[in-house]
């Protein structure tokens, strides 16, 4: 294993450098920021589920109000007309601050009750924006969302004059630009992440999740804590539902925000390794590549061999539910910890094992 | 700029009374499944609700086998005659199901981590749905309209129809029938025994695992029946209804106070009142978001929920 602790640096380094390849396409590399986007969503609802034990099943929301906090405060319906920086920050703040107001009242239920107000409080956000179309222009979405990168660069940045590769885009939210953008923020979350979990708010974090009581008792106030946690997490959901928005240049379908989302973004946690950055990182390129690359590619190939693909059994994509399915079935089965686990869940997981019944 | 909230007709007060209880005790049917379940291995099933999509897809399978335009032709004993089948065939295929799924996902993990168990229930609720996705495709499929629509209580100035009729006539005796069993017979005693204490039970010479199988079957039994009064009563199915029901029947499930039998049916009828007088009176778009508004409202002030007990933690 020791050849294999520098891979996720390593990883970064490549991605990095993939726009510079001659076999970079620019479709490609847009999924790829996707996947970024969805990498920083997976890494908040870790501080939620992984750090702190609280099973959030709402996180989607979250994200779907980063993404609208961008779409209201940029595109040329509202008067706002703000930067990208701008509204991105105003996202991370809105979708923290709105965390920490709803989940105050509910700290105290606790387990399934908490997963079921916090799925309760998803759908409930997912159905405002998708109702109030008078601000949110209901199943339309809000667009064009073409804001500048800073405050000040009012207009579309055209990067025409500066282009190194004929292939590279001209916009600034355009591959690769946005591309070297999301994948920077995302290693900057990774760094920021390392640092807060060895600090007496992470350990703090963790020994709640490992047992309540005992860390109440040792004088962690875990009311507190774990607003922190919802405060960091939805943050960086926002964080995400921003560049999201952006990279679509629309803020969607209301449905995109919905309990699916949540339901597959802690899939991809717990498959990678709850609790363990690196894991969760792999379980979202794992399972969101699946979803949104390779079920692609491999649909193109099967239509190219078989010259059909009509009907869903026909399609790799037809069969997605049913494969993630049997994965989360399987791993939980054999290897509940993860693909990655961190050390102090695996050692749990097995002591549970060999305890008698 | 648009409105918000619709309007809506605001005559009938009673009229939305009676629909929230027909429509209620329907969610309560399905309730039931995560209930029972929850109270015993306290596992959310998430996949309960995407069972009781398949169930709908059997029966209406089962019409089409029979040849609904026939039957329709040929008065009212054939129509019952098929109603009976689907009402026979689906709950036991649902149970089996119910069942075998018991066995081959969850049996082995009944010593895990609540949350590797839940995940597992992910998992199946998503087969499911893919099963249900190849059956009958994307669209949303008609159900044969085989309940005639008169009204009942025409004098009133409320409307009861036969569909409202066969809802209530299905689904009270359905409840009356389990309470009797889980508080009267021997089995229903070892669930309960089990459901307190599983270790104890297991010493006092109780066989857990069948019992926990007759809980799954007989969850799964009660999805059979509630997917073939929900195909009759709202006469169109897709696959993901399963979703969208078993959502509703958890929260009842929750509202109720989780694992409380009375708890569920309170809980589901509680729904349909509130989902049903919403769509009155904010517009239907408004329905969901204010069952959930409710759920929020109520845990806040009863944690454990309406019925259910408040558990001390132990140190």
């Amino acid at each position: 294993m020791s050849a294999l602790r520098h891979w996720v640096p390593a990883l970064f380094v490549l991605l990095a450098a993939y726009p510079f390849f001659p076999f970079a396409e620019a479709n490609r590399g847009e999924q790829f920021t996707i996947l970024f986007i969805y990498a920083i969503l997976a890494l908040g609802l870790n501080v939620i589920i992984g750090y702190t034990g609280l099973l959030h099943l709402g996180i989607a929301a979250f994200f779907g109000l980063g993404a609208y906090t961008v779409g209201i405060l940029t595109v040329p319906f509202f008067p706002f007309q703000q930067s990208f920086l701008v509204a991105a920050i105003a996202a991370t703040l809105f979708a923290s601050f709105v965390g920490v107001v709803t989940t105050a009242p509910i700290l105290r239920l606790r387990g399934d009750y908490l997963a079921l107000v916090t799925l309760g409080f998803g759908l409930i956000a997912l159905y405002a924006i998708r109702n109030l179309d008078a601000i949110t222009e209901g199943t339309k979405g809000l667009n064009p969302i073409d804001a500048g990168p800073f405050p000040g660069v009012k207009e579309n940045v055209d990067l025409s004059d500066y282009q190194v590769n004929s292939e590279w885009g001209i916009r600034w939210y355009k591959y690769p630009y946005l591309y070297f953008l999301a994948l920077g923020v995302l290693g900057s979350v990774m760094l920021f992440l390392r640092n807060l979990e060895q600090s007496r708010l992470g350990r703090a974090w963790v020994a709640l999740r490992e047992d309540e009581l005992a860390a109440s008792c040792m004088g962690l106030n875990p009311a507190r804590l774990k607003l922190a946690a919802i405060a960091i997490g939805a943050g960086l959901a926002g964080l995400a539902g921003a560049f999201y928005a952006m990279s679509l240049r629309t803020t969607g379908n209301p449905a995109t925000y919905d309990f699916t989302l949540s339901m597959i973004m802690v899939c991809c946690i717990i498959l990678g390794g709850l609790g363990n950055r690196p894991g969760v990182l792999l379980g979202v390129f794992l399972l969101m590549g699946f979803d949104r690359i390779a079920t692609n590619i491999l649909d193109n190939w099967l239509q190219e061999q078989l010259g059909t693909g009509g009907k869903n059994y026909e399609k790799i994509s037809g069969w997605k539910l049913m494969i993630f399915g049997v994965v989360l079935i399987l791993m939980m089965r054999f290897r509940p910890e993860g693909l990655l686990p961190e050390a102090r869940v695996k050692r749990e997981l097995h002591d549970e094992e060999s305890k008698p019944a | 700029m648009p409105e918000l909230f619709a309007q809506t007709d605001v005559a009938g007060f009673e009229q939305y009374l009676l629909l929230g209880l027909v429509v209620g005790s329907l969610y309560a049917l399905i309730a039931l499944g995560y209930t029972m379940v929850y109270g015993i291995i306290e596992l959310i099933n998430f996949a309960h609700g995407d069972l009781f999509m398949l169930g709908t897809f059997l029966a209406l399978s089962l019409a089409t086998w029979v040849g609904v335009e026939t039957v329709t032709g040929q008065g009212n004993a054939a129509i019952a005659a098929t109603v009976l089948v689907m009402l026979v065939v689906t709950p036991l295929a649902c149970a089996s199901l119910n069942i075998l799924t018991d066995r081959v996902v969850y049996k082995p993990l009944r010593n895990s981590p609540k949350l590797t168990v839940i995940v597992s229930a992910i998992g199946v609720s998503f087969i499911f749905m893919n099963l249900g996705l190849f059956w009958k495709g994307a669209t949303p499929v008609r159900f044969p309209d085989l309940i005639p629509d008169n009204n009942l209580i025409a004098g009133t100035g409320l409307a009861f129809t036969w569909k409202d009729l066969m809802v209530v006539g299905v689904t009270v005796p359905a409840m009356i029938a389990l309470t009797l069993f889980v508080k009267f017979t021997p089995l229903g005693k070892a669930m309960r025994a089990t459901a307190q204490n599983p270790t104890a039970a297991q010493l006092m010479g109780i066989n857990v695992d069948r019992v926990i199988a007759a809980t799954f079957g007989i969850g799964g039994a009660l999805a059979g029946v509630a997917s073939v009064v929900y195909g009759l009563y709202i006469k169109s199915v897709d696959y993901q209804i399963g979703f969208q029901n078993g959502l509703y029947a958890f929260t009842a499930a929750v509202l109720g106070g989780i694992g409380n039998i009375p708890g569920a049916v309170l809980g589901g009828i509680v729904i349909g009142v509130v989902g049903e007088l919403s769509k009155a009176y904010l517009g239907a778009k408004w329905s969901e978001a204010t069952i959930f508004a409710i759920l929020i409202v109520i845990l806040l002030f009863r944690p454990a929920g309406l019925l259910g007990a408040r558990v001390r933690e132990k140190v």
